[in-house]
């Protein structure tokens, strides 16, 4: 980047200005473009489009949090050791310094705005829901489990606490670590955009799926729907969050991203063993559930 | 704005007060240092039983199934520990310790007033109080256990269908209990302080502690009453079928969390502005200079009060039933107030010459604990990061630094700092800096890892949790921190204990302090004051004994800056009331 020269007397300080900004550009750039190149600040980098968003968004608060904290911190801590009492006498006793007060009122508020302009913007692109997702998928959250309908496919799939329903005889050995695969599984397909309706049958519940860094409550009553588009085919462990009773700590589920054909044959594979099901008479022991709880009054 | 006509002369009563002595007179008396010790006693007791509960828990995410090889809680037992934890200390301990116990103590002194506006009231507030308390922790003794659906206790887990018997029925009785004992709290507060300040203590001229107290009890007042109406519904809900919070009779269960948070996060600030107060009383003491920024740092605790009453659906982004971008621009603005604060923080001690006694050290664990929890709080206004980290340790971790540093670190250094007034007598440094360390080093080691495991997805509220995910290590250093924190209030005791066999007389002013509470005797005499020095700026006390400490001031905080007479030596009866 070559500076363009003038004549002018104020060229060296314009130019050391337009120096400052080329480093700050340099600095920022990576983090507003390029997310991925980040170090991951102990979070998840995110399976789903959604995910990477948020991501993107979490990172740069991290990094304006660390710069405004060790600021702040060294302030603290120059204070505390520079001001340390070495004599008796009374220091200059000043108490305001309009300018300043002013500063550290206007430029927190600046930054705040800067933060919220992200965050609507990337709130608004996790909350859209897309007008023709390849899939539909009713969640319906109880104590303490899950059931995951597939919104004309005739397909369900129901699971309690820690038992494995295995709705694609993965027979936990293509889970790991293991613990990836507690409860019930929800199945989607790979690459493509997915919507779930959750609610809930009795009290309030968690869908979070932390690689997705996403949650959603799931509420009696009320019906919530949000897009999840996961792009590489694996299964993410998830849990429900909030706390809903006495096996909350239990009340996991997993999802299992199939690439597309696969996806179909496992459906088609569960209306089988549905209608095999039905037509032998068997009433609602599905194979691959795990309905095996005393039937629950949906009260709430 | 000062009201001379109204104030009592201190002399109309008999000099020595006549009254009940011992145990009667802790139970009698409308006295305003009385209750106030009261509560400190029992707000303490609360803290040290909710912290026990605390210690139980920590033992239990030892290790991913719970506990270790001596045993491990039960789920129930478990979530009865965290619902109680959290009840005790949220509802029991930080806010009663606050505006019912150093408040009520102090306020009066610092406005030069002989008593609360209300005495009795203020003795109703007491004991509505401690029979709140009580009741609250009888729910163990009950035959289902005491309540264990969290301290918010959300509708409909709350409702009778899921948790019934008698623990959480006593859980919401205790809770609208407190909350009318706050509610005259704030009144009592907002009173005193609007009338019976002494002469010459204009508004602008308050100590930051009573400003700090006079906007909570505002904010006690326009919080309260919506929880105790949301308790009220509750329990009509379990007992008369009203459906107010279920589905099934057309009730709305997302209503309880509105009601609750409508409270819960002005709460927040009720825990955080008195302490704040104290720090902003503490660090222009021990730095030997007035507060940077006094005007800025009224402003800044009225904008955090009234930012907070429009946050309360922060705690909601993942209902998917509220207005994100506003509920998020409110909450982030509520970080521009506070760094404010922040900043005066540090102007202050800004070439100062900080002595750093106990007090003053616990201001200092503060700023870093409150920093941190303040970072974090602001990534969480932020409704992207929160759908990632809501109901997960991350939250854990940043509401326990928030709350551990205000009602902990800044509410024990008004402990340590108002002790001498209380009492007469002084605590042992060395006893109280063991303490300090052990805290801060505890503090740091209990929270940090929880907001690692936060992130990795670790949720909150679990007695259990996956084994293969490597989170037992961090929630072993958890537990230990906890276990350092617990250790070092054995020295808080050992101190109490040390100060009580062999006390060091602390007499009216030790700490060389600004306010006027340091003008009357340690401990105070019965109407508190004999006489008042002339008050002609926010620093009456400091101002009385350096009178030529004038001569250095550079700025003041605008009132009557230029015109201020100086302060004579002798003149203290000049404009007393007696």
């Amino acid at each position: 980047m070559t500076a363009p020269t003038t004549g002018s007397t104020g060229s060296g300080a314009l130019r050391r200005h337009r120096g400052r900004l080329a480093v700050a550009v340099a600095v920022l750039l990576p983090v507003v473009l390029g997310g991925c190149q980040l170090p991951t600040f102990f979070g998840y980098r995110g399976s789903t489009s959604q995910a990477h968003d948020e991501f993107r968004l979490y990172a740069a608060t991290f990094i304006a949090a660390i710069v405004v904290g060790v600021i702040t911190a060294t302030l603290i801590l120059w204070s505390i050791i520079r001001y340390r009492r070495r004599s008796d006498a009374i220091p200059r006793q000043f108490q305001q310094h309009l300018g300043l007060e002013l500063a550290y009122t206007i430029i927190p508020v600046v930054i705040v705005l800067v933060l919220f302009g992200f965050t609507v913007y990337t709130e608004n692109i996790i909350d859209t829901v897309a007008p023709h997702p390849a899939a539909e998928i009713n969640v319906k959250a109880f104590q303490w489990g899950w059931q995951f309908s597939y919104v004309g496919q005739k397909v369900s799939v129901e699971g309690e606490t820690l038992n494995d329903p295995d709705p694609i005889g993965l027979n936990g050995a293509a889970c790991a670590p293991t613990d990836d695969c507690l409860g019930p599984g929800l199945v989607v397909p790979a690459g493509r955009t997915v919507r779930i309706i959750l609610t809930s049958r009795d009290t309030i519940h968690g869908f979070y799926v932390p690689a997705f860094n996403f949650s959603r409550y799931a509420q009696p009553g009320w019906t919530n729907r949000f897009d999840l588009t996961v792009q590489h085919a694996g299964i993410y462990r998830a849990q429900c969050t909030q706390f809903c009773g006495l096996y909350h700590s239990e009340m996991f589920f997993h999802v299992v991203a199939l690439p597309m054909s696969q996806y179909q044959a496992w459906l088609s594979s569960q209306r089988s063993l549905t209608t095999a099901a039905a037509r032998s008479g068997s009433g609602v022991s599905k194979p691959g559930t795990a309905t095996t709880s005393p039937p629950r009054e949906a009260t709430a | 704005m000062t009201l001379l006509a109204e104030r009592q002369a201190v002399h109309e009563h008999p000099e020595h007060h006549e009254g009940p002595t011992g145990l009667l007179k802790w139970m009698t008396s409308t006295d305003h240092k009385v209750i106030g010790m009261n509560y400190i006693v029992t707000s303490l007791v609360m803290f040290f039983l909710a912290g026990i509960m605390a210690l139980g828990i920590r033992y239990q995410l030892l290790s991913p199934t719970g506990g270790t090889s001596l045993g491990k809680l039960s789920n129930q037992q478990f979530n009865e520990l965290f619902t109680m934890h959290g009840s005790l200390m949220l509802y029991l301990f930080a806010g009663p310790f606050a505006f019912g116990g150093l408040a009520n103590f102090i306020l009066p002194l610092q406005v030069g007033a002989p008593d609360m506006a209300f005495p009795r009231l203020n003795a109703l507030s007491y004991w509505l109080y401690l029979g709140g308390s009580i009741t609250m922790v009888l729910g163990f003794l009950s035959a289902g256990g005491a309540a264990a659906f969290g301290w918010v206790g959300y509708a409909p887990l709350s409702e009778a269908t899921f948790s019934p018997g008698a623990g959480p029925d006593l859980w919401i009785l205790a809770i609208g209990m407190t909350g009318f004992s706050a509610i005259f709290t704030g009144v009592n507060l907002v009173t005193t302080t609007f009338y019976l300040r002494a002469p010459g203590l204009t508004m602008f001229r308050l100590p930051l502690f009573t400003w700090a107290m006079l906007i909570t009890a505002i904010l006690i007042l326009i919080a309260f009453p919506i929880l105790t109406a949301a308790m009220v519904m509750l329990f009509a809900d379990r007992h008369f079928g009203t459906h107010i919070y279920t589905v099934a009779g057309g009730g709305v269960p997302v209503l309880y969390q509105n009601l609750f948070w409508f409270f819960g996060h002005p709460e927040v600030y009720i825990l955080a502005l008195p302490y704040f107060g104290i720090v902003s009383e503490i660090i222009p003491v021990f730095s030997r200079k007035p507060l940077f920024g006094y005007k800025g740092m009224v402003f800044a605790t009225m904008a955090i009060a009234a930012l907070s009453t429009g946050v309360w659906a922060h705690h909601m982004f993942t209902t998917g039933t509220v207005l994100l971008p506003f509920f998020s621009l409110l909450s982030l603005l509520i970080a521009v107030p506070t760094g404010i604060k922040f900043f005066n923080w540090i102007g202050t001690m800004w070439r100062g010459q900080i002595s750093f006694h106990v007090p003053m050290l616990f201001c200092v664990g503060f700023l870093f604990a409150f920093l941190m929890g303040g970072l974090t709080g602001i990534m969480l206004a932020s409704p992207p990061i929160d759908f990632a980290t809501h109901d997960t340790y991350f939250v854990v971790a940043h509401f326990h630094q928030v709350l551990f540093g205000t009602a902990v670190f800044a509410g024990f250094a008004g402990l340590y700092y108002w002790y001498p007034k209380f009492t007469g007598r002084m605590l042992r440094e060395a006893l109280g800096k063991w303490h300090f360390w052990l805290m801060f080093i505890g503090f740091w080691l209990t929270f940090m890892p929880q907001y690692y495991v936060g992130l990795e997805g670790m949720p909150r509220r679990v007695a259990t949790y996956d084994p293969g995910l490597g989170w037992q290590s961090w929630n072993i250093a958890s537990s230990v921190g906890a276990l350092l924190i617990g250790v070092s209030f054995v020295f808080l005791l050992v101190n109490l204990w040390v100060s009580w066999r062999q006390p060091v007389k602390a007499g009216d002013n030790p700490w060389d302090g600004n306010t006027l509470e340091w003008f009357a005797t340690s401990p105070p005499s019965h109407h508190n004051f004999e006489r008042l020095p002339p008050v002609r700026s926010e620093r009456p006390v400091w101002d009385f004994h350096h009178p030529d400490a004038l001569s250095l001031q550079h700025g003041t905080n605008g009132n009557g800056n230029g015109t201020r007479r100086p302060v004579g030596v002798g003149t203290a009866s000049d404009d007393t009331t007696s």
